[in-house]
This record gives structure tokens, sequence and C-alpha cells, in this order.
């Protein structure tokens, strides 16, 4: 669990978080979700130690993340794996060399125990025979399910990621995102998702936050969402008419008003 | 101003550095590779431009020594004294900000923008000292040797160069590099090459590990960083001719 409260940050005059609480749980997808430039990048990177914030306080299952001196956070962030926005891969590095390359830094395990592990993460992720190539022979899709694999190498405590989306089509996206929630589920992690895409929100968000603002300006679940009155919640998940009408349809279907089972070909006929 | 504030970044950066390593065998493998990199990445340009310089001085000098009265040995004596004193220690690191620094700040500055050093910095590696340490101490091994190196391929080109356009013979060349031989300007050399190895290791470090926005930045961050390494050669160049070889 990954608490923080009255957290503030500001850089220079602009405020970019502006006394933010809230309770990450474990064992759930976490996501933080807003407009760009609404400070959920700075939020995240404030959890992780990467930006200090202003005022505020951070605790990682009752240990104030904020009190805790260079090497107390060294050693907590062993327990924290993280998915970058452009996957964040060591370009000279082959996938293998990748994903072992916290093993190597932080066991002492053999060449053969670590390749065991190498390949245990990999087929976690559905990548099996990649282990040679180098970044830049791997699709988008692949560079993000490799950041997992290395992200996960180490069995962490807690899952960052940001924009697991970002650059994905569709049905891939939803690959990643059934991953990381299996993974979430599998691990007892507690995972934290920075994410703008609506089809993540609505197929995991267990535990959302929405800034607006650098402000806390609503929190829920995804069944929350349908019926949530927030009107800049609203306009910012069902941007489109389409998006709109898929939302009135599941309000109807939540109340009973049209059955969730039906036949679409019958009803057309 | 700003120079302050560049100057405290770059200072806070060394500082930061000198942390204990989270593997020895980790950091002792990228100090190799960084040997390599460095050392045996810049070994063409170092042998291409020390024959050449020494070649071409040789020439120049038999070109202004008209006199008769002056000994051909002179001209031996001259190219030693050249090469070691400026040629080998300051052309070389010059060539080095270019070919080195200029690498250093691609490297670090591409790993910034892609997220690499954060990469890192989550996984509980103190980035500046797993990157930049290793960088700093490959150039302090690797550029005074290189430079030793040049500084006798330096007196072998004078010697080719010599020979091949009739100036002198290779034994009055011999003989002339024995005479007068002063060996604190080895000395002399040697603690320019080090002040200049770690010039050239950290300011592109600086400039690299600090850059902010894209490709553009990285490019431009990479020829600042050779510009104001050249720069602070040239300066530290004067400074240590004027303490070490200053009546």
């Amino acid at each position: 669990m990954i608490e923080f409260k009255n957290l503030k940050k500001a850089f220079g005059d602009k405020i970019v978080l502006d006394d933010v609480s809230h309770v990450m749980e474990t064992g759930k997808a976490n996501l933080i979700i807003g407009q760009s430039g609404s400070g959920k990048t700075v939020l995240q990177k404030c959890l992780v130690g990467l930006f200090e914030p202003d005022e505020g306080e951070i605790i990682y299952d009752g240990v104030s993340f904020t009190d805790m001196n260079i090497e107390q956070r060294k050693e907590l962030r062993q327990q924290i794996g993280m998915l970058f926005q452009g996957s964040a891969l060591f370009d000279s590095m082959t996938v293998e060399q990748n994903i072992m390359f916290p093993l190597d830094m932080f066991t002492s395990q053999g060449f053969s125990d670590k390749l065991a592990r190498v390949n245990e993460v990999l087929k976690r992720v559905n990548l099996e025979g990649v282990n040679k190539k180098y970044p830049a022979e791997l699709s988008g899709g692949m560079k993000k399910r490799v950041g997992i694999a290395r992200a996960i190498v180490l069995n962490p405590k807690y899952l960052f990621c940001d924009e697991p989306n970002s650059g994905l089509d569709p049905q891939t996206s939803m690959v990643i995102d059934k991953l990381i929630l299996d993974i979430t589920r599998e691990f007892n992690m507690t995972t934290v998702i920075n994410t703008h895409d609506m089809n993540s929100v609505m197929e995991m968000g267990e535990n959302i936050i929405y800034l607006f603002d650098g402000k806390k300006e609503w929190s829920g679940n995804r069944k929350d969402i349908i019926f949530s009155k927030n009107e800049r919640l609203n306009k910012f998940i069902f941007a489109s008419e389409f998006l709109q009408d898929a939302k009135d349809m599941r309000m109807l279907e939540a109340t009973g008003k049209i059955a969730n089972d039906r036949n679409m070909d019958d009803m057309l006929k | 101003m700003l120079f302050f504030n560049h100057f405290g970044r770059y200072l806070l950066m060394l500082k930061g550095m000198f942390t204990k390593p989270e593997n020895w065998r980790m950091y002792w493998k990228e100090l190799m590779h960084q040997c390599v990199e460095i050392g045996i990445g810049s070994l063409g340009i170092v042998v291409i431009i020390s024959v050449f310089m020494g070649a071409v001085s040789a020439v120049q000098t038999s070109y202004q020594l008209v006199s008769p009265l002056i000994p051909l040995t002179t001209i031996a004596q001259i190219v030693r004294d050249t090469v070691i004193l400026e040629f080998a220690p300051t052309v070389v690191c010059i060539v080095l900000a270019g070919v080195v620094g200029s690498k250093i700040a691609s490297e670090l500055g591409n790993m910034r923008v892609s997220e690499q050093i954060d990469a890192l910095e989550i996984m509980g590696i103190n980035t500046k000292s797993y990157l930049i340490m290793p960088k700093i101490m490959a150039c302090l091994i690797t550029i005074p040797l290189l430079v030793i190196l040049s500084m006798g391929l330096g007196i072998y080109g004078g010697r080719l160069a010599g020979v091949a356009t009739k100036i002198l013979s290779a034994d009055t060349y011999d003989q002339g590099l024995l005479l007068n031989f002063v060996p604190y300007n080895v000395f002399f050399a040697l603690v320019k090459a080090y002040t200049f190895a770690f010039i050239i290791s950290t300011i592109p470090s600086y400039y690299g590990y600090y850059v902010k926005g894209g490709a553009l930045e990285i490019g431009r961050s990479s020829t600042k960083s050779v510009v104001v390494s050249c720069v602070m050669i040239l300066f530290a160049d004067y400074i240590l001719a004027a303490l070490l070889l200053g009546k």
C-alpha cells in the first residue's frame, strides 16, 4: 500500500500538485488519470522519488518515504519496478542483458540461475525467443513487454507504469493492460498506472484518482465512473459522442433497463 | 550568475559520484568497457595525428633554420621538445575533447532523454557513480597512455619525414634526440595529460547528464561540451605552463 498525504509540488510559480492525498491499494491496479499537464506524471515521479515534493508525505506500507535517507531509499527502490512511457530499455544491450541487468546489479546468483529467471519472466510476458534481439529490433508492444519483464524480474512489491499504452494500437493496448492486471494479482503488487487511455480506465480501473489542474478532482472505481455526476470527469472520460452513447448504454444495463446479455443480431432484424 | 549556477551543479555532480558502489563487479565491468571505448576507440586518430604532427614539425623546423651555423641535430631537439611539451598533450587532448567528449555527452544525453537514467535511478543505482565515474576513471587511465604513445609516434614521425625529405640522416636525428634531454618535460606533459583528461571527461559528462529536451538539445549540448572543454584545456594549458615552467 502506498499512501500520500497533502502532496504539493511547484516549478517556479507554477503549482503542479496542490494538496493531493490518496491511498494506492495492494493487489489492485491503481490509476492516475487526467488531461495532459494535469500533474499525473509529476505525481508518479514524486511517488518514486525522481521529484522531491515541496510539502506532504509519502508512505510505503507504513514507512515514510519522505523521511528516508539516500541509502534507505536505494534499498526500497529495489522493491520498485517501473515501466516507462518509452520503455527506457538500454539500447546497447540485448533483451536478455536488459532483463538480467537488475539481477547482475543486486544479486549474487550464477549466470545459469539468472538466465533461468530471465527466461521465466520472458515467458510470463509471452515473449519467448527474443533473448538475443536488441531493443531497436522490437515492435512497440514487444518493447513494453520487455520493459514489464525487466520491471518484475526482482519480484518487486510496487509496480509503476507511466502511460503503458502510449503509441500502441487498441488490441495491443488491451494485451498490455491484461498483462499488467494479471501480474498485479498474481504477485499481489501495488500497481500505480498513469494513463489517459479510456479503454484502460474502463478495463482495469479498480482504484482511480482523477487529477484536474494539479488537484484531486475525483476518486472511485470504473463502475463509479459510469454514474459519476462530475462534469469535468465526464467530459474527460466520455469526450466523444460515441463514448457518451456507450456510457448511456452501460447505465441502462446497470439499472436493468436493457439486458446486458442481449443479442444484437436479433435486435437488428 | 549563470556561470556560478553551472559551476555549482558541476561540483555537486562530482560530489554525487562518491558513494559506495552497489556492485563492484558491475562497476569494474563498466570501467573496462569505457577503457576500451575511450582508449582503443581513439587509438587510430591519435596515431595518425601524432605521426603527421611530428613529420610536419620536422619539415617546418628545417625550413626555418636557414643558418649553416646551426647543427642539424637541433631539428631533432626542437621536434622532441615541441612534441613532448605541447603537441602530444595539448593538441591530442583537444582532438580527444572532440572525439571522446562528444561521445560522452551524446551518450549520456540520449540516456537522459530516453529515460534510461531514470530507469537506473528507479532500480536504486547511483547513476552519477555508475555512469560518470567509470568514464572519468577510464579517461584518467587511457588518455595519459595515449599522450605517451603520441610523444613516441610524434618523434618517430619527425624522424621518418626528416629521412624521407633528406633533411637529415636517421643517425643525426637520433643523436639530436639525446642532446640536452630534460626528463622534467615528460613530467610536465603528464601533469597536463591528467588535467586535460579530467576536463575531457567531466565537462561533457555534465552537459550530457543534465540535458533537457530531445534530439536537438542532445546535439547542442554535445557541441557546447566540446567547445567548453577545448577552451578549458587551453586555459588550463596556460595556467600549468605559467605554474610549472614559469621563471
